[in-house]
């Protein structure tokens, strides 16, 4: 007896950074820019509710949608943060991490040959999490001309018109590009026209450098068409709790519960405990730590420019995007990177169409491996410099 | 609020070089350099140092924390009581304080003995001195904001999405 693939599975090839992290398991002292994760403990005080409600025994499962006082706290902190009106009852659902909220938006509303539009270069799961679904992927390509930002030419382009759903996420993983309100406007009115439903994936809302987040659901008839994605594992730095949230009209967030509740039943308990108290009183540490990889982020682009690379000026998460040198491919340039002088970086071909010749370096690490990692990859660089 | 950015950073770490300091703040270097001197010069900044481990090193100092209450006459006041302890070099940090006694002064030595001849023949003679009590370090977890543990290996994946 074998086991026979179901075709949506087999459909789905693995995943493009597999192969270099075993390059990087055999290599000492790599320095790894290659995280999409904070290098940040997670507050104390979140750790500390985590580690009381442990002790008290509170172990069992929660409401299907999450404890009622946490969704009342993400009501809260949404309307305040990002002007988002959710009624905690109906339209907010805790999952486990947004990735859990991207796949149950995707089962709930996604019918076979359905086509989602998704905006590249993406974060890696909405393709394979469509495919799963029984949908198919359309690739809408964002261009460095236009600072990475999703626009209605690159939406025509693609044939997203004739589309079910539009997928993006802002400030996007892996450019660092950010979409402000009036750049979001074009976008949303393309939806309206037609009819598409929006999923917006704002797990790097609070990593907005200069500048306020704007969800588009808070733009004029998006709120009925569109689902948010948020969660505790960038900004609160807990990604290992897996603690998500959806927003949306009630019908669409009791779809998803329909299928979150057979499948998940509830998200981690002494997480939503964590995520609770990490509203309740970890503010300060939010903006402590979106301090640092501010400053961390204008080192590193000005090491890039010093370098000669031609970087992309991101504006949000915890990555920029610059642009490998003539002569190489994104894969080539992290591969020989990653072999010549331990940096792990990530090549941009794996988040799609309009990632290609661009590497992802993150800066969720400290300033002094940051330091480290440039001056290496400006050895390399200067090593492989061809004959002018 | 360049000055207060530029701050915070020497705080953080005053070895970062002007040029790292420029780049984190998008200053030029030159105003860098400025803010610096105005922060010095102002007497914000007081100076710089390392922050030391000494159980690390062989020959370790001897630290104690004293607790001083003194009793006030009218001719002197708190000012004029620590002006006199602070002069002394083995005397690294005076504060008052506010509770059951009024001086924290953190000594520094060569040996226990030193610090206690120290406390009792310098210190404990102050006319105003009614009253000390010395705790020696035993053992320091967190010096200048910085925490003295091996600190944790950074044990994240490589490569995550
Ligand atoms: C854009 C984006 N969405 C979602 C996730 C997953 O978040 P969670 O840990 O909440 O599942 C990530 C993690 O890298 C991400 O980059």
């Amino acid at each position: 007896m074998t086991f026979e693939l179901a075709d949506r599975v087999q459909a789905v090839p693995p995943s493009g950074i597999r192969r270099f992290f075993e390059i990087a398991e055999e290599r000492d002292e790599v320095i790894s820019l290659g995280v999409g994760e904070p290098d940040f403990s997670t507050p104390w005080a979140a750790r500390d509710a985590a580690i009381a409600s442990l002790e008290q025994g509170k172990t069992s499962y929660t409401a299907n949608r999450g404890r009622a006082d946490l969704r009342e706290s993400i009501a809260d902190y949404v309307a305040d943060r990002f002007d988002l009106g959710y009624d905690p009852d109906e339209e907010i659902i805790v999952t486990a991490g947004a990735s859990e909220a991207v796949d149950l938006a995707f089962r709930a509303f996604v019918d076979p040959g359905d086509t989602v539009a998704i905006a590249q270069p993406s974060y890696v799961s909405y393709e394979p999490g469509v495919v799963f679904a029984g949908g198919e992927p359309l690739p809408v390509p964002t261009h460095e001309e236009d600072d990475f930002r999703l626009t209605v030419d690159a939406l025509e382009d693609a044939g997203a018109a004739d589309a079910d759903a539009l997928v993006f996420c802002y400030p996007n993983n892996p450019t660092g590009a950010i979409m402000t309100r009036a750049d979001l406007e074009p976008v949303a009115e393309f939806a309206r026209e037609h009819d598409l439903l929006v999923f917006a994936d704002e797990i790097y809302a609070e990593l907005t450098y200069d500048g306020e987040h704007t969800s588009i659901a808070t733009l004029p008839g998006m709120r009925e068409r569109t689902v948010v994605f948020n969660g505790f594992s960038k900004a609160h730095a807990m990604t290992g709790l897996r603690l998500g949230y959806a927003l949306g009209p009630a019908d669409a967030i009791g779809a998803m519960n329909k299928i979150h509740q057979y499948t998940m039943l509830s998200a981690p308990t002494t997480a939503q405990y964590a995520a609770l108290e990490a509203l309740d009183s970890c503010a300060n540490d939010v903006r402590e730590m979106v301090d640092q990889y501010d400053r961390r982020r204008r080192f590193v682009l000005s090491r890039f420019r010093e370098i000669g690379m031609d970087v992309f000026e991101a504006r949000g998460a915890f990555y920029c995007f610059p642009e490998v040198p003539e002569g190489f491919t994104a894969e080539e340039f992290a591969e020989e990177l990653l072999r010549e002088q331990g940096v792990a970086v990530v090549p941009g071909d794996v988040f799609g169409e309009g990632g290609a010749g661009h590497l992802r370096i993150s800066y969720a690490t400290g300033l002094s491996e940051l330091r480290e990692a440039l001056a290496r990859i400006e050895a390399f660089v200067d090593d492989h410099e061809g004959p002018e | 609020m360049s000055e207060r950015e530029v701050l915070e950073l020497l705080r953080e770490n005053a070895r970062y070089s002007t040029e790292d300091i420029a780049r984190m703040t998008d200053l030029e270097e030159s105003e860098v350099e400025a803010v610096v001197e105005e922060l010095e010069s102002t007497g914000v900044v007081r100076g710089y140092r390392a922050v030391v481990d000494w159980d690390r090193l062989e020959d370790e100092k001897v630290r104690a924390e004293v607790e001083l209450n003194v009793e006030l006459d009218r001719e002197t006041n708190y000012g004029d009581v620590a002006e006199r302890l602070a002069r002394f070099p083995q005397v690294k940090a005076l504060r008052l304080v506010s509770g059951d006694y009024d001086f924290d002064m953190e000594v520094e030595g060569d040996s226990i003995r030193e610090v206690s001849m120290f406390v009792s023949e310098k210190v404990a003679p102050v006319p105003e001195i009614t009253q000390t009590v010395t705790h020696y370090v035993m053992t320091s977890y967190k010096e200048g904001g910085i925490e003295l543990g091996d600190g944790d290996e950074d044990d994240r994946l490589s490569y995550t999405p």
